[in-house]
């Protein structure tokens, strides 16, 4: 499925913006990305499995709050910075 | 020559002078935009650098160099606290604040402090980090620490971690609050040691734990002698008598003796520098009535003696934080300091006379010399 990296997570993606990734639940996913481009899942979800206070995923334009939620392989994977600038 | 690693709010810098230390060249930024909380290098080999990172939304991480500086790779494990089991309320790091070498026996160990309070260890230079668990899983943790909402602006911190010279199972930890704490089996148990020690914000005036020490201090040609700068004076302790004398009762009343770093001469354990800030009423934390200087001690706290020659002299309301002031190893030694409105003052004399050697950087968190 396709994911689109905010620029703060870019160093990891090799600069890309749209990277593709696998798997059936918010989790998986994530953990195919950290396998491809290490480093990248605990920058976004704390130890305790949580998604970081100023880190949003939205799955088709949809907010997901947690690692279970269920991916389709012709799903969108939007991961974007909260503000918190300053 | 001298190199200053400064860590900011907003990234990284080095200052590098020539060999007179009358000149100095900033380097351009690294990890701009990134906070951070400290940057050092390992004096066992030189070359490792170690710097706590994060940023405003992403977590945090540690970045290493093993070319001081020129390259960076991010730790492939970095410091965390374990995974909570089912049912059990976990601990989220947020940032790591204090980073330090391990004994000169153990190249490659390193230990980090974190907020909120944790203990991690390293032992392949910084790439990855576990937790301390007789510290991070201690029963009494969140009771000698006050909980979560007891910390500094920035959060609770697990800072100042000192290792003994001549043990390296012998440790000492500083904790914002929580107190100070010994461990003789490398972090295995702990216990505190804050006897004489005031905590003038708590019920109970001299308790076992819970006090504010903003930095402590160990001579490694003494380290039976013991430094600190605490939210309520600044003490001393001879580690065999066990008990913490305020040897901030000797400064000037009108300055008093509350302020975050302490440093101490490298070749000299009578004498150490403070940077005193005020701590009356609601804590403003800048420079008594605007006017800075350091204080230096030559006898162990007994005197101390005002430090403001080049600094400004009046409507300078400056605020040092207590990893932002440091010494260098030189003949006479160099004393650095960095402020929260991004300068770096420098003293190539051991606190004569002072230096404005860069100015417009962020928020200094952090200051340390490598030679």
């Amino acid at each position: 499925m396709n994911v689109l990296v905010p620029t703060p997570l870019r160093s990891y993606t090799g600069e890309r913006h749209e990277v593709q990734g696998e798997g059936g639940t918010l989790g998986e996913l994530l953990a195919d990305l950290d396998r491809r481009f290490p480093g990248i899942r605990f920058r976004m979800i704390d130890e305790q499995d949580g998604i970081r206070r100023h880190i949003r995923i939205f799955v088709n334009g949809e907010q997901v709050r947690a690692l279970g939620a269920r991916l389709g392989a012709a799903d969108e994977v939007m991961i974007v910075q909260a503000l918190s600038g300053g | 020559m001298t190199l200053l690693l400064v860590a900011t709010r907003k990234g990284a810098f080095t200052l590098k002078s020539d060999r007179s230390r009358r000149r100095w060249k900033l380097s351009a930024p690294m990890f701009l935009g990134h906070t951070v909380h400290h940057m050092v290098l390992d004096p066992r080999d030189r070359r490792t650098l170690l710097a706590a990172a994060r940023t405003g939304h992403l977590g945090p991480t540690v970045f290493r160099s093993l070319d001081r500086g020129r390259s960076w790779k991010e730790a492939s494990r970095p410091a965390a606290f374990r995974k909570a089991a089912d049912g059990e309320k976990g601990r989220v790091l947020d940032h790591v604040f204090w980073l330090a070498p391990g004994h000169a026996s153990e190249p490659g160990v390193w230990y980090a402090g974190s907020s909120p309070q944790g203990l991690f260890r390293s032992e392949d230079g910084g790439d990855t980090w576990a937790p301390v668990a007789g510290f991070n899983d201690h029963p009494m943790l969140d009771t000698w620490t006050g909980g979560a909402q007891d910390g500094t602006p920035d959060g609770p911190k697990l800072h100042s971690v000192l290792v003994d010279p001549r043990d390296r199972a012998h440790m000492y930890i500083g904790m914002s609050s929580g107190g100070v704490f010994e461990t003789r089996d490398q972090g295995a148990s702990w216990h505190p040691l804050n006897a004489g020690c005031l905590a003038d914000f708590l019920p109970e005036k001299y308790p076992e734990y819970g006090h504010d020490p903003h930095c402590l201090r160990l001579h490694p040609l003494a380290p039976d002698v013991l430094f600190q700068q605490n939210h309520c004076g600044i003490y001393r302790m001879h580690r065999p008598e066990g008990r913490w004398r305020r040897i901030g009762e000797n400064m000037p009343k009108t300055v008093g003796d509350i302020g975050f770093p302490m440093v101490l001469h490298p070749r000299d354990p009578q004498t150490a520098w403070v940077f005193p800030m005020d701590g009356g009423s609601v804590w403003p934390r800048t420079s008594p009535q605007g006017r800075p200087a350091a204080y230096r001690t030559r006898n162990g706290g007994k005197s101390w003696q005002r430090l403001a020659q080049g600094l400004p002299r009046r409507d300078a309301w400056l605020t040092v934080k207590r990893q932002a002031m440091c010494a260098d190893g030189g003949e006479p030694v160099g004393v650095y300091f960095g402020t929260t409105n991004g300068e770096v003052w420098a003293s190539r004399d051991e606190g004569g006379r002072w230096a404005c050697i860069a100015r417009h950087l962020p928020h200094v968190y952090a200051v340390e010399a490598a030679a």
